[in-house]
């Protein structure tokens, strides 16, 4: 089972230091991500869902601050612990290998500029080398093809088009190299030298234009020229996931990505992901607290309260076996026509001062002497599903 | 059965002005010739995607938005309904027509006779953290509408409001403290004591649950229903979020860009819709169970502008079985039997 993760989180600690007090926000997180599968994180406002997400690309705010454990990414064959690495090495994971959609798609998106514009960044940034080449490559093949001849009209047209001439060439041979690269800068901003940078940019273009196409928007080019505040919020979300999908990452943490978005809206949006999940072959993280949406998307669901994973099994398993009872609380809670809404008892507790032992004792129902002094372990219950409770350890049974 | 509140062709037009001189360019027609009875004691639903009129429609029914045209007729007797009608139908009667409507009819009150109906219709809010005001203890906000409504002064009214707070689930503790101090649920319920506390018959709830937790949304529908037994109350409740309008309303109504598309018992809605974006619509409730599978329907594009929304039929552009008399003709809301209203050219003869 481990080999199949790529990525593990072990033992997280999380805390938030404020004026009130210290948060614990996450408490001994465990989780680990199968390649290839949908993991859905459930749990109420508060549970630390969305800052499991952001620990994973080591992007918590201040005054957060993580205090223990490990995040390991399998990277080129070895696994990296993404907490102590620099941030020039982290730049590099977000976005390549693990990425982010953020909940409300109007905020995430910056007010002031195009959608081409916010997409090209990315794509800038961690593609830089990948288009050079690429643009290279065609010009190489468009004079091969030229000397060959046999071209109509129309291709030849097209040929010459994309053959670059001595100069752009050892420019974008520079860019290759070395980004950075001061001759480079200099000459994308003198006119008449900057063309290999506009043939670059038409590139990045052309590529805004596939992704959003790609996003099943209709009429991508004009999209593309928009500003954030043109677009609906289902539009908005498209964009979003495009520039988290542009740099082909791995890992894709999707932040309750339809909260805000009307069903019809998210039934288009869900559909989108999944067919996308096929399409670039990535792993998902799915943070939600919508338990239908869990149902339709996930493979398997990490159920959290106050900080803690509470249970973690197969999406079948815990629809139909839950162990835990906030998981069994949670699920009585979805209403069903012809019978009385059922509530949680009580309140979730504030993280400043967690009760003692298991954080949900105070509202369980089955809560023993053992439950307010001793933390419970993660234990496996069954095969492929882990629970934390002291229901399910082996010494009470 | 009787009707505690009938609508009749409904209008609620928001001009747009551009140019210089402000000229009138066009107007978003919010809540377009809507039409609807709710019986005395049922909850009616209402839900529809964001922007298709739910909220303007329910603010027009309370005239805190003045309507461009049509009947609100709250708790009124059948005979003068009927003569309303018949005048209005046959076009004249123009003194007699003015002083009934100036009698029964909620949207041509004025002053204090808008304030006396304002008192027995009451409004919850969606998100309570912007619909109490931050610098007002609990205890004044519920006495406002007391004092306005010059129900009750002083001690009296004091007592009220600590009984009103009891009966929501927060106690008199509550009373000195401003609403910051309370979570989203309890806030939610401060809300609804408020509209309560004038002991309306009629209150209109609107998306009270978007904003709590699944666990606290639970807690509030249940006192939704307490409440509506204690007071004898009637409900339209206004929603997107579908698995709970299913469980709280006897009837539902489907809106469309500013108007009804569907209407309908709640089973008889849920399990058998027949407007193509009432199926649609149904059909995109996300259900907790993974072990359903079931054909859903992924509606293409967005909703239109209302501003200049689609000749015909509203929904044409996007809907599947369109014909050629949708594009031209606007279907009628006819009864299918049973009490099942739909508009659609599908299912009228």
């Amino acid at each position: 089972m481990a080999e199949e993760s790529f990525l593990r989180i072990k033992d997280l600690d999380l805390r938030f230091y404020t004026y009130e007090g210290v948060v614990e926000a996450l408490d001994k997180v465990k989780l680990s991500i199968k390649d290839g599968e949908t993991l859905g994180v459930v749990g109420e406002t508060g549970c630390g869902k969305s800052v499991t997400g952001l620990s994973e690309l080591n992007l918590i705010p201040p005054p957060g601050k993580i205090e223990g454990g490990r995040i390991l990414l399998y990277k080129n064959e070895k696994w990296v612990n993404l907490l102590r690495q620099r941030d020039a090495y982290l730049r590099n994971v977000r976005g390549n290998d693990i990425s982010m959609i953020f909940q409300d798609p109007k905020s995430a998106l910056n007010p002031v500029y195009t959608v081409r514009q916010q997409i090209a960044e990315a794509i800038m940034h961690h593609r830089l080398e990948e288009l050079c080449q690429i643009l290279l490559d065609e010009s190489k093949n468009a004079i091969e093809s030229l000397k060959k001849g046999g071209l109509s009209d129309r291709e030849k047209a097209a040929a010459e088009k994309s053959v670059l001439n001595k100069r752009e060439k050892r420019m974008l041979e520079r860019m290759l190299e070395d980004p950075s690269n001061p001759i480079v800068r200099i000459a994308s901003k003198i006119p008449g030298l900057n063309r290999f940078k506009k043939r670059f940019n038409n590139k990045v273009t052309t590529e805004v234009v596939r992704m959003l196409r790609d996003m099943r928007i209709p009429d991508p080019e004009r999209v593309a020229d928009m500003y954030p505040h043109e677009l609906s919020g289902g539009m908005a979300q498209r964009v979003v996931i495009a520039m988290a999908l542009s740099c082909n990452p791995n890992l894709l943490i999707a932040d309750e990505p339809t909260t805000n978005l009307d069903v019809t809206v998210q039934l288009q949006i869900l559909t989108l992901i999944k067919d996308l999940k096929k399409q670039y072959g990535m792993t998902i993280q799915y943070i939600t607290h919508d338990m239908g949406v869990v149902a339709d998307m996930c493979d398997r669901v990490a159920v959290m309260y106050a900080g803690n994973v509470v249970e973690l099994a197969e999406v079948m398993e815990i629809f139909k076996n839950p162990l835990h009872p906030y998981t069994r609380a949670l699920l009585e809670c979805i209403p069903r026509p012809g019978t009385e809404f059922k509530s949680i008892e009580g309140f979730v507790p504030s993280l400043i001062s967690p009760p003692k032992g298991c954080r949900f004792n105070d509202r369980c129902p089955f809560a023993m002497d053992k439950c307010t002094r001793q933390k419970p372990e993660f234990v496996t219950a069954k095969k492929d599903h882990q629970v934390l409770c002291h229901l399910y350890a082996g010494e009470t049974r | 059965m009787s009707f505690l509140l009938e609508l009749d062709d409904l209008k609620k037009y928001y001009t747009l002005t551009g140019g210089l001189l402000r000229r009138k360019v066009g107007a978003v027609k919010a809540v377009d010739g809507v039409s609807i009875s709710v019986r005395k004691g049922e909850t009616f639903g209402l839900v529809g995607e964001s922007g298709c009129g739910k909220t303007t429609l329910a603010k027009t029914t309370l005239r805190l938005i003045n309507p461009n045209s049509g009947n609100i007729l709250f708790d009124v007797p059948d005979e003068a309904k009927e003569r309303i009608r018949t005048l209005q139908r046959e076009k004249k009667g123009g003194f007699e027509l003015r002083s009934l409507r100036r009698q029964w009819d909620l949207a041509v009150f004025r002053g204090r006779r808008l304030r006396e109906m304002r008192r027995k219709m009451q409004l919850v809010y969606q998100d309570p953290t912007r619909s109490l005001n931050p610098r007002m203890l609990v205890k004044d906000i519920l006495l406002e509408p007391l004092a306005v409504q010059n129900i009750a002064k002083g001690t009296a009214a004091l007592q009220r409001v600590s009984e009103m707070l009891q009966k929501v689930g927060l106690g008199e503790r509550h009373l000195y403290r401003y609403p910051h101090e309370f979570s989203g649920g309890q806030r939610q319920r401060i809300a609804i004591a408020r509209a309560l506390i004038t002991t309306p018959r009629l209150v209109f709830l609107d998306e009270p649950t978007s904003s709590v937790d699944v666990s606290v949304r639970a807690q509030l529908l249940n006192l939704f229903q307490v409440l509506r037994k204690d007071f004898d109350l009637t409900y339209v409740y206004i929603s997107h979020d579908l698995s709970v309008v299913e469980c709280i309303a006897d009837r539902v109504g489907v809106m469309y860009l500013g108007k009804i598309v569907e209407l309908a018992q709640t089973p008889e809605l849920y399990a058998r819709p027949l407007h193509p974006y009432s199926i649609a619509l149904f059909s995109a409730i996300p259900i907790p169970d993974p072990t359903v599978k079931r054909k859903r329907v992924v509606l293409s594009g967005e909703v239109p502008s209302p501003v200049n929304p689609p000749a015909g039929c509203r929904f044409h552009p996007r809907c599947e079985s369109s014909m050629q008399v949708c594009q031209t003709q606007e279907p009628k809301l006819v009864d299918v039997g049973n009490g099942h209203f739909v508009a659609c050219h599908l299912f009228s003869k």
